[in-house]
């Protein structure tokens, strides 16, 4: 075990440093000067240097590289061009929508997809699992921002239950959760619809195994067999997707962050982009990136809570 | 205790068993006995209530006075674990692998709510002790298990509540034979002992002739002869049962032609793995192969036996060319094949294996599957040439030369094994490797192949190295044998010689182990 999580976690720290030095060279080293990208065409020398000097542009790539890395380590992610403000307060606020929003989606996406995995699993080739599977097809094929705009439609425009968008803060928390419940749905029908599938085909495959003619010989109800043998066998593969959908999620709503009007990480990235804040989307890129290989990590050490075998050594 | 009347069964109209009548008594044996598809599973599985989808049952199965084939599925699921447990072929998929041992042994108790968690963890414990793993703690995982451990498992979960009844679907079948021995030892105890009645399904009927008090043959689909062990075997009144004991001890005849030409030599030869990686470096590393010479000549049949894990496939890899070797040298036809063997001595030695299916690309047709040596040939043949020696291949293994425009899935395991040996044919070498080649098939499919090995060597003056785990057919086959433990030969020598004189205690442990046919010509007389 303690092989396994050391392993698991020098390779978290790997990619992280990978990760980082990727993203710096593509934004700092790489053509041209970021401050002139950032200012246009129309800049005076004097503005482009004043810039420069702010963005700690001055001094070799190797001494900015360490600068940046150990301010984002004290928790100095520097301060956006566009916004005036630290970028770590930026950030704070973002993921106090995109964190919940990515929870929220990613339960509903379980909490549908798991059942109805089973249901189609236990019940294979009957009507209720072609119904299923055809259910899930229709869930991945339609893109979720138009799904988005018919819960919009239906759920704030018709029947008034929720608002269109925007979002209140977190000082009303109902009223918080009421703003993502709508996101939320938009974002889980195609997750759960996936994750369902998964769920089927795993379960189907263990099913198969020895074990479960072992079990129901001893005596098991072909109910008791699933639960009890086929469904933490069919874990992980499940696992693995949920690590990818969370991962997607936090970085990913960004289509649906637009349609609600959500100020989210996706959001906050994209108008970096848009408005040539580079320090603003190279910090968000690196906090992203950390994001998704710590999801990793957990997903890693979830298949060793799940699977003694990964225990070994 | 156990009456079946006119069992008949069919899977979505296709009939599988016809009209089967069985009695078991209670403590006592009965060998069922037949081929791979002869129904011996499904009977069995029938009795437990556990047929697949769409099998439809007619006739009857008694336990006592309640007919199984009517039994609802909650109460087959009461009856299933307490008056019948069963027990499988492959430990090794057999256990939950994400289960301690002991939770599967008590689940028996637990789900038939015969008793608490903690009484239940402590009958698991008693029977753990009874099948003779007392040594083993409760919170073990199956992968921590060897084979013959883990069909204890197996075992013990299946007594857990003291069924009348253990049906054992060829419980050894992928056992080494010293382990084949003890649990078929175990098994007659808990007959002899707790007094339960075991149907013992198996292909092998020196298993049988040594445990059971009755023999019930089975084909396709009906049981064509029962009656006591010793007379059904003494007397074979069915045609088929004197088949099958024809091929279970069939010996191909050969002509032998040795010269004293060596074509192999292997001399010292180590293979060495890095040892497993610890914390922050690796562990001691694992000899696999230590100090292994030989000499394989022309014409000759040389037999390799030992058992799982004593190095046999780690040495016949190296053999191929296929790993590196840490030390010593092969030599083939006079040529040092050391780092890495030439194409042409490759063309010369070739190799069949145990799975031919897992050896063919499915989606090629048997010419692609029998020409793809050509690759090692500088001049190989094309068009209609290449087509004239695929056809002179399959010939040569009694195959049609209209099947080479076929599927691998359209031919039966013995056809298939045909194509392999085709296959390793088409280069014309002069060494033929045999890796466990005949261990998947039938006896009687087996005994076929074997015949056409003895002619295939008598027409072509090939050479054998006949890997096998199984004692019966290397007798039967080769000349001299090498008999390998701990990735060591232990002994060598002529193939009789070491079968009637072992010198190697390995060797005389081996041959006590394995299940042999009692003469029953002898006994009769």
């Amino acid at each position: 075990m303690a092989r396994y999580l050391l392993t698991r976690a020098l390779s978290l720290g790997l990619s992280l440093i990978v990760a980082s030095v990727v993203i710096f060279a593509l934004i700092e080293v790489i053509p041209g000067d970021p401050a002139s990208y950032m200012m246009g065409l129309n800049a005076t020398p004097e503005n482009l240097a004043a810039l420069r000097a702010e963005l700690g542009l001055t001094g070799s790539p190797v001494t900015r590289y360490i600068d940046w890395v150990g301010g984002m380590l004290t928790g100095d992610f520097g301060t956006s061009y566009t916004y005036r403000v630290p970028v770590a307060d930026l950030v704070a606020d973002r993921i106090g929508v995109s964190l919940p929003l990515a929870i929220y989606a990613l339960t509903l996406s379980t909490l549908i997809a798991f059942p109805v995995g089973i249901i189609a699993a236990s019940r294979r080739g009957t009507w209720a699992d072609h119904g299923i599977m055809g259910a899930t097809q229709l869930g991945i094929a339609i893109p979720n921002f138009w799904f988005a705009m018919l819960l919009v439609l239906l759920f704030a425009v018709t029947l008034r239950w929720f608002s269109a968008g925007g979002f209140p803060g977190w000082s009303d928390p109902t009223a918080a959760i009421k703003a993502l419940t709508l996101p939320a749905i938009a974002l889980a029908l195609p997750q759960a619809s996936i994750l369902a599938r998964v769920m089927r085909s795993a379960l189907l495959d263990t099913l198969d195994h020895d074990y479960i003619r072992t079990a129901r010989a001893k005596g098991l109800t072909r109910g008791q067999a699933i639960r009890r043998h086929a469904l933490r066998n069919a874990l992980i593969p499940v696992l693995t997707i949920i690590g990818l959908q969370f991962s997607f999620l936090i970085a990913g709503a960004i289509i649906i962050e637009n349609v609600f009007f959500l100020p989210g990480l996706g959001r906050l990235i994209f108008q970096g982009i848009t408005q040539r804040d580079l320090i603003v989307v190279e910090s968000v890129t690196m906090l992203l990136v950390f994001a998704v290989i710590l999801v990793t990590f957990l997903v890693d050490l979830a298949y060793a809570l799940v699977d003694p075998r990964l225990r070994r050594g | 205790m156990i009456a079946i009347r006119d069992l008949s069964l069919s899977i979505h109209g296709t009939p599988i068993l016809r009209g089967v009548s069985l009695d078991i008594a209670p403590g006592e044996i009965l060998g069922l006995v037949g081929e791979s598809g002869s129904g011996k599973s499904m009977t069995a599985l029938a009795l437990m209530g556990l047929l697949p989808q769409g099998a439809r049952t007619t006739g009857t199965a008694l336990l006592d006075e309640t007919d199984l084939l009517t039994l609802p599925e909650a109460a087959l699921c009461k009856l299933r674990g307490n008056d019948i447990g069963m027990i499988f072929q492959e430990p090794m998929t057999a256990l939950n692998p994400l289960q301690t041992i002991g939770a599967q042994v008590a689940e028996t108790l637990v789900i038939h709510g015969r008793a608490t968690r903690a009484e239940a963890q402590r009958i698991a414990r008693d029977r753990l002790d009874r099948v003779g793993l007392s040594a083993i703690p409760l919170d073990r995982y199956p992968h921590e298990l060897s084979g013959g451990q883990r069909q204890r498992v197996c075992i013990a979960a299946a007594i857990a509540l003291n069924p009348r009844l253990l049906i054992a679907d060829e419980p050894t079948t992928a056992l080494d034979v010293t382990t084949q021995a003890q649990i078929l030892d175990l098994l007659k105890s808990l007959v002899a002992e707790d007094g339960l009645s075991l149907l013992l399904i198996t292909h092998d009927l020196a298993v049988v002739a040594d445990m059971a008090d009755r023999i019930a043959v089975m084909q396709t689909g009906a049981i064509v002869e029962s009656g006591s062990t010793a007379q059904v075997l003494a007397q074979r009144r069915h045609p088929y049962t004197a088949a099958l004991f024809a091929a279970s001890a069939h010996t191909p005849s050969r002509r032998v032609h040795r010269a004293d030409e060596p074509l192999m030599v292997v001399e010292d030869l180590h293979r060495i793995y890095p040892g497993a990686r610890t914390l922050l470096r690796r562990g001691p590393p694992v000899a696999a192969v230590r100090g292994v010479g030989f000499t394989l000549h022309r014409g000759e049949s040389l037999g390799l036996v030992g058992e799982s894990g004593c190095g046999k496939s780690t040495l016949t890899r190296a053999l191929l060319g296929l790993d590196p070797v840490q030390g010593g040298d092969i030599r083939i036809f006079g040529r040092s094949i050391l780092p890495k063997m030439p194409d042409s001595t490759r063309a010369g030695i070739q190799v069949v294996f145990q799975d031919p299916y897992g050896s063919f690309d499915p989606r090629w047709r048997v010419d692609q599957i029998i020409s793809e040596p050509f690759h090692l040939l500088p001049d190989a043949p094309r068009g209609a040439d290449r087509r004239a020696r695929v056809a002179e291949a399959l010939r040569a293994v009694h195959l049609a030369p209209e099947d080479m425009d076929k599927y691998p899935h359209e031919f039966s395991g013995g056809q298939r094994q045909r194509i392999a040996i085709a296959r390793a044919l088409i280069t014309q070498p002069r060494i033929l490797v045999l890796d466990e080649a005949v261990s998947a098939l039938d006896v009687s499919v087996r005994a076929r192949i074997l015949d056409l090995l003895a002619e295939l060597q008598g027409a072509f003056g090939l050479s054998y190295l006949f890997i096998s785990h199984d004692l019966t057919v290397v007798r039967a086959i080769t000349d001299r044998v090498l008999v390998m433990q701990a990735g060591e030969i232990v002994e060598q020598g002529p193939t009789a010689d070491v079968f009637d004189r072992p010198s190697h205690p390995y060797t005389q442990h081996l041959l006590k182990a394995a299940p042999r046919l009692p003469d029953m010509t002898e006994r009769l007389a």
